[in-house]
């Protein structure tokens, strides 16, 4: 077979717009690179500003793992002041982070990364008798019954009775790479409808404390919901109830439904548990602080760096090794190409040299991307559940631990599997089933606070900007949803100087680098990846979903011309 | 290997070919359509009827583009709650193309958005999330190698309507503040000739985005709007006038930090940087997320994301709105316009002015309605 350049954009089920080029030479990719086609400028934006202002700016990053830029704006902010929160402040950040992770997350597996798996046209031959023991054998979750089954199939079958797929027209149906029994593929379906109303319901938990989702509000110094047990327009007793009902259904939804049909559907796929590896390396800077957000043995979710797929040795995460490269980007650097920075001297000045569209390829340019390349200590780090699975793996974390063996055990799979398509997404789901079973001991550590008479929320000491030193500087951190994310400000006289946004997306769709290192999206689709028929690239979308991508994330500096940037010199 | 068209749809293959390839047989179609007419007491001869008319039942097709944007606002559609997501997509539109839902991917979807707009030529609702870049030739927003303001053109060519939902299709929002690095605009900047509703917001409340379409659907015709085309229906109300903590705002009774004793009795929150007074959104009355709570409601002042250009006249958020005086309801949209002073009283100012002007704007509506186009009601509020 000959050689054949595929282009697959836009790679839909994301946020944001990206690009896949391959070439791929009898059934396998050789060469892929993945390139980001939207550039939005927010951390120009934010310089001059009130950095109590910079979580709401830099949370429009993202509206879909939306909350976490904005706690990891405060922490920067924090930091930077010396600012120290309540332990509420911390217990509701934790909450609603994790309930972030717990919603995100089943949305990624259920209504963007499914369709890979799950073929919905074969869902309409199943027999929904057959379809629902199979589910009553995965779980207890009571709407897998026949008489549920049944009436999903009869909905499906109108629909697509009408002639119109809406949002299903041209998906890869009957591709051979599908191998899900029409009844599994029913049953997905049937939990793909489940999900939607499942998701609005839970995170109703940020609506409680930040009044909205996507996009709730938060506050440099804590929190804004002040808790008064005796009164209608605060965190009261029935506000606690409502909370105490969302996190029992997440945990419901999440054991009854998401974790068995991932296990199952994954027995189908077992041969992805070897497919879609690439990068060696991965990074976790830790999540979910139970004590301060400083002291870092309280995290729940360890930080820590895996070199070369060595799970013997968990090596110490330091942000000060991070540099960016431009090599293969749209940008240009005072000191030329070569030079990596790192975010508290983060420079970004984009400079297109792409062809003028409309245009037809990239791959035949240096420079094809608006993403960086961050790096660290040199090398392409992995970023997102799997990181964070491997490194608590590798730490000793009996929770993960176990879980992760129970799963492998199920699968009659070895570790090694986890290096793959199939981990990622297994990793996914074995920190969503962790994160729904710890809400319920945050909410009860906050009560527990309530209860004992400390209803704090928020410290005003250093809220003033007159009680701020001249020049400050601070790193935020989140490990978020799809991974290790960093915001570094530099505050002088009260007002943004310089604001750096290192995320997830970054780290794993970073392009090429001068050494030719290239980043995880590309490194997984170049390590012996199987594309059947270059025309239906089913195979492309299963890896390049597994990482969650989240394009908005790219955003960068950009030294707008003619616009006065105010200076600060970094000591 | 197979070739692929032996699996994948294909364009003029009819819907009885397909399915009786996948293994469903018109047979079992039109016997289900036969279960449904017994059900409906129409008896089982209606069988074939109801399949009929099932399969040339035509839901609104609409096209979603999404442009320079974080995908919040297709995020807060999926949090809809009456009509569902799942209804709205099953039952009510035919959501034909939005990169966050789609199945297929690249060329495939690329090849469904072409022949939906063509097959629904100037009937199909557009739906623009995101805003347009303009400098350098709109190189920071570009999808299958074409800029947005060239995919937004083309759409907008064949559209019966187009809702701008959220602050960046109208206005730019984020991108768009200051110093604007990418030349972010709005549709109205871009397209002239079709009638457009501004769903404001960042992002909008879904149900509010949900409750527009379902008015188009219901009533042939977009809702009336307002001088910035947000739908009277949810933005006709300040949020200050609605708010329940106004009674504390009306007594001069203010919360004067974060949680101290004031805010834990759900005082006024102007003192904090409250942009409430300035802002016309239907946040008090809706609320968000099946009527849980709102920005207010939770203790955090409003930032005034309803209103164009707040990124930068709502900032900084936590400092006092000037001049904010107790206004007599029924007066005030002619009179707070001059009774706040400047910065983020401007959005104020703007509503008081579209009263003012309402006869130009009516006559500026008329000229923006394509005659095939559907009716836009005018504002006589």
């Amino acid at each position: 077979m000959a050689r054949t350049r595929v282009v697959v954009d836009p790679i839909t089920r994301i946020e944001g717009h990206l690009r896949i080029e391959a070439q791929s030479e009898n059934g396998k990719i050789a060469k892929a690179w993945a390139s980001s086609t939207q550039f939005r400028g927010i951390e120009i934006i934010m310089q001059g500003r009130d950095p109590r202002d910079a979580w709401a700016f830099t949370q429009r990053i993202c509206g879909v793992c939306t909350a976490v830029h904005a706690v990891a704006s405060c922490r920067a902010v924090e930091d930077a002041l010396n600012i120290k929160i309540p332990a509420n402040a911390n217990t509701i950040r934790n909450l609603v982070t994790g309930m972030q992770f717990i919603q995100d997350h089943v949305i990624h597996f259920y209504h963007l990364h499914a369709l890979d798996w799950v073929d919905v046209v074969s869902a309409l031959s199943a027999d929904p008798a057959a379809a629902a023991k199979i589910g009553q054998s995965l779980s207890p979750w009571p709407n897998n019954g026949e008489a549920e089954l049944r009436a999903v199939q009869v909905r499906l079958k109108k629909f697509v009775g009408t002639g119109q797929l809406g949002i299903f027209t041209n998906g890869y149906w009957g591709h051979p790479a599908y191998k899900l029994p029409p009844e599994v593929n029913l049953l997905a379906v049937s939990h793909y409808l489940e999900a939607l109303d499942w998701q609005r319901d839970v995170i109703r938990l940020h609506t409680v404390f930040g009044g909205k989702n996507p996009h709730p509000n938060f506050l440099v110094g804590g929190m804004a919901s002040a808790i008064n047990l005796d009164h209608p327009a605060t965190i009261n007793a029935e506000r606690i109830t409502d909370l105490t009902g969302m996190i029992t259904r997440a945990r419901a939804f999440v054991e009854q439904v998401y974790w068995p049909d991932l296990v199952a559907i994954a027995g189908f796929y077992k041969e992805w548990g070897a497919i879609g590896g690439g990068t060696p390396n991965f990074l976790a800077c830790g999540e979910f602080p139970e004590g301060d957000v400083r002291d870092l043995d309280t995290l729940y979710f360890p930080r820590g760096i895996i070199l070369d797929k060595d799970l013997t040795r968990v090596h110490e995460y330091d942000p000060q090794k991070i540099r960016e490269y431009i090599h293969s980007s749209w940008y240009e650097y005072e000191k030329g190409d070569a030079v990596g920075l790192h975010p508290y001297e983060g420079e970004t000045s984009p400079k297109y040299t792409g062809p003028k569209p409309p245009w037809t390829y990239l791959q035949d340019e240096t420079k094809y991307t608006w993403m960086k390349s961050p790096r660290y200590d040199g090398r392409a780090m992995q970023v997102g559940p799997l990181a964070r699975m491997l490194v608590a793996f590798a730490s000793g974390h009996r929770d993960v631990r176990e879980l992760v063996l129970e799963a492998l055990g199920k699968l009659k799979v070895g570790p090694e599997v986890l290096f793959s398509t199939l981990g990622r997404t297994a990793a996914r789901g074995i920190e969503t089933v962790l994160l729904a079973r710890k809400m319920e001991q945050w909410l009860s550590e906050l009560n527990g606070r309530i209860r004992d008479g400390d209803p704090a929320t928020f410290t005003k000491e250093k809220w003033e900007p007159k009680s701020w030193p001249a020049k400050a500087e601070g790193y935020g951190y989140l490990d978020a949803p799809r991974g290790a994310l960093g915001h570094w400000v530099q505050i002088a006289d009260g007002k943004i100087a310089r604001y750096q946004c290192v995320v997830p997306s970054t780290w794993n769709c970073s392009p090429r680098d001068a050494q030719g290192q290239a980043g995880p999206y590309e490194a997984s689709l170049a390590d012996n990846h199987p594309l059947v028929d270059p025309e239906r690239p089913l195979e492309i979308l299963r890896t390049i979903h597994s990482f969650d991508p989240c394009m908005a994330c790219g955003v960068h500096v950009l030294d707008a011309e003619g616009r006065e940037v105010v200076e600060v010199k970094v000591q | 290997m197979m070739t692929p068209s032996a699996y994948a749809w294909t364009e003029g293959e009819t819907l009885a070919q397909h399915f009786e390839s996948r293994g469903v047989s018109r047979r079992d179609f039109v016997k289900f359509c036969s279960e449904i007419a017994v059900a409906l007491g129409l008896g089982i001869a209606a069988g074939p009827r109801i399949a009929r008319a099932l399969e040339s039942v035509k839901r609104p097709s609409v096209i979603w583009l999404q442009l320079q944007e974080c995908t919040g606002c297709v995020e807060s559609v999926l949090r809809t709650a009456d009509p569902t997501i799942g209804d709205l997509l099953l039952d009510l539109i035919s959501l034909d193309y939005n990169h966050t839902l789609m199945a297929g991917a690249g060329a495939a979807v690329e090849r469904a958005k072409q022949s939906a707009m063509a097959a629904n030529k100037g009937k199909y609702v557009l739906v623009v999330t995101g805003s347009i870049p303009t400098k350098e030739g709109g190189i920071y927003t570009v999808v299958g190698g074409r800029t947005a303001e060239d995919l937004v053109k083309e759409a907008a060519e064949g559209a019966a309507a187009i809702l701008a939902v959220g602050a960046c299709a109208h206005w730019g929002s984020v991108q768009a503040a200051r110093p604007n690095p990418t030349g972010a605009v709005g549709v109205r900047d871009i397209i002239k000739n079709r009638p457009i509703v501004n769903i404001a917001g960042c992002p909008p409340i879904g149900d509010v985005i949900t409750a527009t379409i379902v008015h188009y659907l219901t009533f042939g015709r977009l809702p009336a709007v307002d001088r910035e085309g947000r739908p009277l229906f949810a933005y006709r109300e300040r949020i200050h006038d609605q708010c329940s903590r106004r009674a504390h705002f009306d007594a001069g009774q203010f919360v004067e930090s974060f949680d101290d004793d004031s805010a834990r009795k759900g005082w006024c929150l102007y003192s904090v940087g409250c942009k409430g007074p300035a802002t016309f959104s239907p946040c008090p009355i809706f609320q968000w997320n099946t009527r849980t709570n709102w920005p207010i409601g939770a203790g955090h002042p409003c930032i005034g994301c309803t209103e164009p250009n707040f990124w930068d006249t709502m900032t900084p958020f936590y400092g006092r709105l000037p001049n904010v005086g107790g206004f007599p309801v029924e007066q005030r949209v002619d009179t707070i316009g001059a009774a706040l002073a400047i910065g983020a009283a401007a959005g104020v100012a703007a509503h008081a002015a579209a009263t003012v002007f309402t006869q130009i704007r009516r006559r500026k509506a008329t000229h923006q309605v394509p005659e095939t186009g559907p009716e836009t009601e005018n504002d006589d509020g």
